[in-house]
Formats: C-alpha cells, sequence, structure tokens
C-alpha cells in the first residue's frame, strides 16, 4: 500500500490539566475519503485544529509522505496542502465569489505601481473551478458569497481548497447545517475530490451521509479512537451504537419510548 | 467558460454599495435646492459646501478605509489641530523653512497612527478604546506644549507664496485649493481599494480577521498602515487649514470626529467592516457638507441642521441595510429549484 499522505502517531492533547485528545492514530492516503465520527464534545474539533496548524499536539508525531513534520501555524499548514473548510464554508459573506475565491493570491494585470485586480480572470477562474465540480447554477463570480446557499457556499470553498493545489482536504461538518438536497451536493463534490486523488477527512456525526461516501471510518469517544474500520466492516446501527458512547441506540429508543408511554398513560 | 458580458442595469446599479448614498445625496441637494433658492446651486453656493466637503472628505476616505477593515480612528480629532499647531509653531513661530513645519506635520500624524495601529495590533483592544486614548492623550500633549512653548493657545502663521499656492488659496476666489486635494485622493484610494490587491485585502480583513490572515495576508502590517495613513490626512488637513486661514488653534477638529463617521456610514461603509466603496464615502461627505451648509440658504434655523443630520443617518443606514440585503440575494437570471 502507498505511504499515507498524512499520518498521525500517538497523539495526545491536554489543555492544562484536561486530557483532550489520548493517543490517537491515524493514516489518511490520497484518493481516500475518512470519516472521523464522534458525538459532541468528543475531540474532533480538536484533533482537526491539530490537523490544521491551529493547535500543536502535547505530544506524538505527524509525518507527511513519510516524513516527519510539525504544523506550527494554519499558514503552515496550507503551505503543506492541508486545506480546512468549515461548516459554513465562505467567510467573507460580503464579497464577491472571484474576490474571495483569491483572497490573498489575487491575479494582477499591469506592472509597477497600476498593477491593478485582474477582476475578470479571477472571476472566470473562480466560475470554472465551481462549475468543474458540478456546481453550474454559479455562473457569475460577481455574486456575493452571502448570497449563495449553504450548499452552494461548501462548494464554492471546496473548490478554493481544490484549485490552490491541497492534498488533504479537512470537511468540518459540512452537511449539518445543509438540508437534504443540499447535502447530497456536498457529498457528490466529496465523491469527486476523491475521484481527483485528494485525500478526504470528513468530519460529521451523521452516519449515513458518512457511510455514503466513506471508505475508512474512525470513531472517537472521549478523545480516544474508539474504533477503526473499513468500508462494509460495520453496519449503520453499529456505527450509531460506538457514537452514542457504546450504548445501544436501540436501548437508548426503547428507554424514550416507555418514558412516552407512560407519561401518556 | 461562460464569461458574462459587461452591462450596466438598473439591478447592477442598485447593487452596488454607493447607490443608497447617491440617492442620499440626490434627495437633499433637490431639497435645499427647491428651499435654498438659486444661491445654493450657484458657483459661490456650491463653493460654501465643497470646501466643507474637501477637508471633511480628506479625512473620511481613510477613515472609511479604516471600517471596511473592520477599525476605527477617532484620534483624528486631535490630529487635525496637531497638525495645525506642529506648522504653525515649526514655521510660524520659530520662523523655520515651511517644509520642515508640514514635514513635522505629517511625521507627527503617522507617528500617532503607528502607535494605534501597533497598540490595537498588539493588545487586541478595539480600536475604538485605543483611539479614545491617544485622542486625548494628544489633545492634552498639544495644549500642555503649546502653552509650554509659546504660551498660548493660538499661534500665527505666514505662509510663503508656494506653500499658499499649494495648500492654502482659494481658487476663482471662493474654491478652496484643498478640494482637488481631496479629489486627488479619492482617485488615489479609489484606485487602492477597487482596483489593486491591497484593496481585496482591505475588503476580507473586515470581512473575517482570522480567515485573511490564514489566506496569508499580512493583516498586522496592513492595519498599522491604515492607522497611518489616516494619522497623516489628518495632521494633512490640519496644516493646510493653518496656511490657509494664516493660524493655528489647540481647540479645533473635534467635531470631525462623528462629521467624518456620518459621512462614511451614509456612503454606504458596513460599521461592522467588509463592505463599501469610495465613491460612496465621496458622496456620503458631500450629503453631509449639503445639510450642514445648506441649511443657511433656506430660511430655517441653521439649528435644524443637526436635526436633519441625525435622521438622515438614520434613513441612510436602513437605506443601505435593504440596498445590501438586496445585493446578498441577488441570483442571476431565473432562480434554480431549491
Amino acid at each position: 500500500m502507498a505511504t499515507p499522505i498524512l499520518k498521525m502517531t500517538g497523539i495526545n492533547k491536554s489543555f492544562g490539566p484536561i486530557d483532550v485528545l489520548h493517543d490517537i492514530h491515524l493514516e489518511i492516503r490520497a484518493g481516500e475519503v475518512l470519516c472521523l465520527l464522534g458525538d459532541n464534545g468528543a475531540g474532533k474539533s480538536t484533533l482537526i485544529k491539530i490537523m490544521s496548524g491551529v493547535h500543536q499536539p502535547s505530544s506524538g508525531t505527524i509525518e507527511m509522505d513519510g516524513v516527519a513534520t510539525t504544523l506550527p501555524t494554519p499558514r503552515a499548514a496550507a503551505d503543506s496542502g492541508i486545506a480546512t473548510v468549515h461548516q459554513f464554508g465562505g467567510t467573507f459573506p460580503l464579497m464577491s465569489i472571484g474576490r474571495s475565491f483569491f483572497v490573498g493570491v489575487e491575479p494582477t494585470k499591469g506592472w509597477g505601481p497600476f498593477k491593478v485586480f485582474d477582476r475578470k480572470r479571477a472571476n472566470a477562474i473562480a466560475v470554472a473551478a465551481v462549475q468543474g465540480l458540478g456546481i453550474t447554477r454559479i455562473t457569475d463570480g460577481d455574486r456575493l458569497v452571502g448570497g449563495l446557499s449553504g450548499g452552494e457556499r461548501q462548494s464554492l470553498a471546496i473548490a478554493r481548497a481544490v484549485h490552490f493545489g491541497a492534498r488533504v482536504l479537512i470537511l468540518d461538518e459540512p452537511t449539518a447545517a445543509l438540508g437534504v438536497k443540499q447535502a447530497t451536493h456536498v457529498l457528490r463534490i466529496v465523491n469527486e475530490a476523491k475521484r481527483r486523488g485528494l485525500a478526504v477527512i470528513f468530519i460529521t456525526h451523521q452516519v449515513m451521509h458518512a457511510m455514503a461516501v466513506g471508505d475508512h471510518f474512525a470513531v472517537l469517544i472521549r478523545g480516544a479512537i474508539a474504533a477503526d474500520f473499513r468500508k462494509g466492516e460495520r453496519s449503520r446501527e453499529e456505527i450509531t451504537d460506538l457514537m452514542a458512547g457504546g450504548e445501544t441506540m436501540a436501548g437508548l429508543e426503547a428507554q424514550i419510548e416507555t418514558d412516552g408511554k407512560e407519561s401518556a398513560a | 467558460m461562460t464569461s458574462q458580458p459587461e452591462r450596466l442595469s438598473i439591478g447592477s446599479l442598485l447593487r452596488k454599495p454607493e447607490t443608497g448614498s447617491f440617492l442620499g445625496l440626490a434627495a437633499v441637494f433637490i431639497f435645499f435646492w427647491i428651499f435654498g433658492g438659486s444661491n445654493f446651486a450657484s458657483l459661490s453656493g456650491a463653493a460654501s459646501w465643497l470646501n466643507v466637503a474637501a477637508s471633511l472628505g480628506i479625512i473620511a476616505i481613510p477613515i472609511g478605509l479604516l471600517m471596511i477593515a473592520g477599525e476605527l480612528d477617532i484620534s483624528i480629532g486631535s490630529l487635525i489641530p496637531a497638525g495645525s499647531m506642529t506648522v504653525a509653531i515649526i514655521s510660524g513661530y520659530f520662523q523655520m523653512p515651511i517644509l520642515l513645519g508640514i514635514g513635522a506635520a505629517l511625521a507627527l500624524g503617522a507617528l500617532v497612527g503607528l502607535v494605534n495601529g501597533l497598540l490595537v495590533v498588539r493588545t487586541a483592544v478595539p480600536s475604538f478604546i485605543v483611539t479614545l486614548g491617544t485622542l486625548f492623550a494628544v489633545a492634552g500633549l498639544l495644549l500642555g506644549l503649546s502653552v509650554l512653548i509659546t504660551g498660548t493657545t493660538s499661534v500665527p502663521l505666514k505662509a510663503g507664496p508656494e506653500a499658499k499656492w499649494l495648500l492654502g488659496r482659494f481658487i476663482g476666489g471662493v474654491y478652496q485649493v484643498t478640494i482637488f486635494w481631496w479629489i486627488a485622493a479619492a482617485l488615489g484610494f479609489g484606485f487602492l481599494l477597487h482596483f489593486t490587491r491591497y484593496g481585496n485585502w482591505i475588503l476580507a480583513m473586515g470581512g473575517d480577521k482570522v480567515s485573511a490572515r490564514n489566506a496569508g495576508i499580512p493583516t498586522e502590517r496592513m492595519t498599522v498602515l491604515l492607522f497611518m495613513v489616516s494619522g497623516v490626512s489628518a495632521t494633512f488637513v490640519g496644516l493646510s487649514q493653518a496656511i490657509l486661514y494664516n493660524s493655528a488653534q489647540v481647540s479645533a477638529g473635534q467635531s470631525y470626529i462623528f462629521n467624518a463617521i456620518i459621512s462614511v456610514v451614509v456612503g454606504g461603509v458596513l460599521l461592522t467592516g467588509g463592505y463599501g466603496s469610495v465613491v460612496g464615502i465621496v458622496l456620503g461627505t458631500l450629503t453631509f457638507a449639503i445639510v450642514n451648509q445648506g441649511i443657511y440658504y433656506t430660511g430655517f434655523d441653521a439649528n435644524w441642521a443637526s436635526l436633519i443630520i441625525g435622521i438622515l443617518l438614520l434613513v441612510a443606514v436602513l437605506m443601505n441595510n435593504t440596498f445590501r440585503k438586496m445585493a446578498l440575494s441577488y441570483v442571476p437570471k431565473k432562480k434554480g429549484a431549491r
């Protein structure tokens, strides 16, 4: 098997006296979707923040392409090809699609002090990048990002990451705030990114969405990886039970049902 | 790929940040034209509000850029008299070359801007509080030093013909030369904000500072630079007023703080940053100046001007909110299935 793009070994993280992550081992390969599942507070966010350079692990090593590395800043993570897309996608709601797509790396034309922002080229590239991922409804690069739907914003953010050569794409709850149809759009784009050879880390607590695109699953419970398995090795019920902290979801549901009957009686 | 042809429809005009301010300007202009009579729109009448707009506008543009970048600078209220007094003390009281006085005044603006910027960037204290502090500190320093050095709070200044020609003369007897400096500033900063990559950085900083920094924008350096530009523009207005009126006073300029903010907000800049245009700021400044001066051409008591400005500000903010929502909800062609 090929060397994983990103490999985390024995990652621990504590904030003062509070241990958030214990002994995390994860590998992610090109063209593979790793689904990171877990209930609220399981440590998913902290783990992503370590991968995107926001936090430093207390101990443990990170390897990229088999070489030990550190990610001291978000900028360093971005430079090594790790892109993070957050729940609400576009972060500049009042900027146009073309402008926000190229923030920090604006294409210019002209020379010297008269170098101007090449709006037409920026718009054309941004629109082409989003359409290339299958979102054909975005045709005008002058539209403001805030006017896009949640799914379109996610798609724009993913298109941006892909365009700027991301090799590892971290998607933080991309479908959590979306409707059913919007979510399927995003899932389709996740598949497209995978087809293009990106390594995708898909964070979610929606098991259905995870199962639709995931090749490899890791379930976090209270800061430790409780289960690590490949596609088809576990059923949906088993995953849900794992996420609920080992208790059976069926048991919880039965409990709720009896409670409901008692109060009705 | 499909590239949209450039078209200038009513719809695309309505989605620009300056649309609301243009309508506001048209409204007050027509209002004072009707009630102010022919004098208001005459050449000398226009000069009265253009002169007010020019010195205010030179300050409002950098303040607007700071607001677009998500910051605020109110220390300009002290930097305007500081600029006047510096040039008057150095070149008037001490009789040194005018260039030295001008250079010192501009350097003072840059220095206070640098302090503002560094404090905001290093301490993460809101820029309103930081510049409120420097507003008082500079005012106190100015008063103390002026009395200590000259023994008075008002210093005469006799500038040479070159300095007068460049900074302090009336063209055609009524138009202050600062009007041309204002036009130059508007063109320069308009180019910067709308046509260069730095403009994109300023918009991004106001939209989301953390994301902008992660995208590789040197947000701290940009913030400090913007504060320095705002400081320099304030002392520039101060020194040109001293040269124009042949004297400088310690207390002149506090009214500029709110007037500049009103001009910028009426001009369609979002108070929380991330949205706005230089054209809008220019239109907002003109609107403010017309209301401020136009009242003298009407039969109304001048005390009513503040009432009009207050209402104008509220209407402008509401109108700008509406136009911004329209810009956000704009979808080209037909709406697709949700």
